[in-house]
């Protein structure tokens, strides 16, 4: 295997996962930033794992990787300069950016500010998560990973709209996200420089969030209504971890074995999805501190007394099955492999 | 024994020496059931009545 911008966090944590994965050898990991280094120079908490050195991207990219598949953690606007190439030497790629995540070629002027160069391969890419859409993933040789609210998104919402007896207003998705810091990069700005990013509960985008087009893109598969999300995201005062609670209208009363029901039929044997909604314990609905360091998406829900709203709660690490365990799962089943190979360790707690 | 939580419709697993009245408790949602009967059928459940946390202060 190889990774493209392995210096930041999404590519530290592909690189972390890739080391302990018992069917992968990582032989490249490229960054222009720390070309020439070791890895662990850049991720220290690998410091005596490797002893590899980044290489440059643009030599990978002109060249034919002798590796079966390649992850891009380039960021957004770099993938889509040195993909294409690589596309052309036949080998499997998982792109972490969103360069090939929506289909629609106007919708990157108008979320992402360019002008794809590259539209025919946008189909090509499937957009990968694989509780949703495993079957897809395993025929293809090129997937895009799902920004990291976009995916606790779909994965809350995906089945209720499956679900006959619940009626949705999908055009009425209301999703309030709180991230964590490692959201925003490992390149620092006033933004997230210490005195100013402890301690804050900071509305970053209250509307217009880019993650809202994939959302939309995605939930239209599971409904034959119009999906429109609105999302507000903030930053908070963790590192790792976004819990999405996610408002859903509906006009009649529901019973909660309604719900279970739809995510049970949805989600029974998929191994990283755990439904929370406990009558004892602390926690009781899900929380990020419980799915740290995890693969796992936590799922719970809740009901307004006397109906009209379905409130659903999910809980991710950002940088795993938000960005890097979610890729390697998607590798796993490009490859061949077992879906969990390599993601298998319990969450951290506490933490 | 098994038995079908009320709740969530998740799977109980009720000792086979359990007797009525004895407290089983859903895995999947914590909601707490009393054994109503035991037959050569099987094993029916209702709902424990739970213990309230407003204590009236």
């Amino acid at each position: 295997m190889g990774v493209l911008g392995g210096s930041g966090y999404v590519g530290g944590e592909l690189i972390r996962l890739l080391l302990s994965h018992p069917e992968a050898d990582l032989v490249f990991a490229s960054s222009s930033r720390f070309k020439d280094e070791y890895v662990f120079r850049a991720h220290p908490n690998l410091r005596g794992l490797t002893q590899l050195k980044f290489t440059d991207e643009s030599s990978i990219a002109s060249s034919t990787p002798d590796v079966d598949l390649v992850f891009s953690a380039l960021p957004h606007g770099e993938s889509v300069k040195h993909l294409p190439s690589l596309v052309q030497t036949g080998v499997k790629i998982v792109d972490l950016s969103a360069d090939f995540r929506l289909k629609d070629p106007a919708a990157y002027p108008k979320w992402y500010g360019y002008t794809h160069p590259h539209p025919e391969l946008l189909e090509r890419f499937v957009l990968s998560i694989p509780e949703l859409n495993r079957e897809e993933v395993g025929g293809v040789s090129l997937a895009s990973s799902p920004g990291c609210m976009a995916i606790a998104t779909i994965l809350g919402v995906a089945p209720l709209l499956l679900s006959k007896s619940l009626k949705i207003d999908a055009g009425r998705i209301v999703v309030d996200l709180k991230v964590g810091s490692s959201g925003s990069g490992g390149r620092p700005s006033l933004a997230t420089h210490f005195s100013e990013r402890f301690g804050v509960v900071r509305a970053y985008k209250p509307v217009g969030h880019r993650h809202t087009a994939e959302i939309e893109q995605e939930l239209s598969k599971f409904t034959n209504d119009g999906v429109k999300a609105y999302l507000s995201a903030h930053s908070v005062n963790m590192v790792r971890g976004i819990l999405a609670t996610i408002h859903l209208f509906v006009g009649d009363a529901v019973e909660p074995l309604e719900v279970w029901r739809a995510y049970r039929s949805a989600y029974t044997g998929k191994r990283f999805i755990r439904l929370v909604r406990d009558r004892k314990g602390v926690f009781r609905y899900p929380d990020p501190k419980l799915v740290i360091g995890s693969n796992y998406a936590d799922i719970g829900f809740e009901l307004e007394p006397g109906g009209g709203r379905i409130v659903v709660l999910v809980a991710i690490d950002n940088l795993v099955k938000g960005a890097a365990g979610n890729a390697l799962q998607t590798m796993n089943i490009m490859l061949g492999l077992d879906e969990w190979l390599g993601l298998e360790s319990a969450p951290l707690h506490p933490v | 024994m098994e038995a079908v939580c009320s709740e969530c419709e998740a799977k109980i697993s009720v000792p086979d020496d359990a007797i009525v009245g004895e407290i089983v408790e859903c895995a999947e949602c914590g909601t707490e059931h009393e054994v109503a009967g035991i037959t050569e059928v099987g094993v029916t459940l209702k709902k424990a009545e739970a213990v309230k946390e407003d204590w009236g202060e």
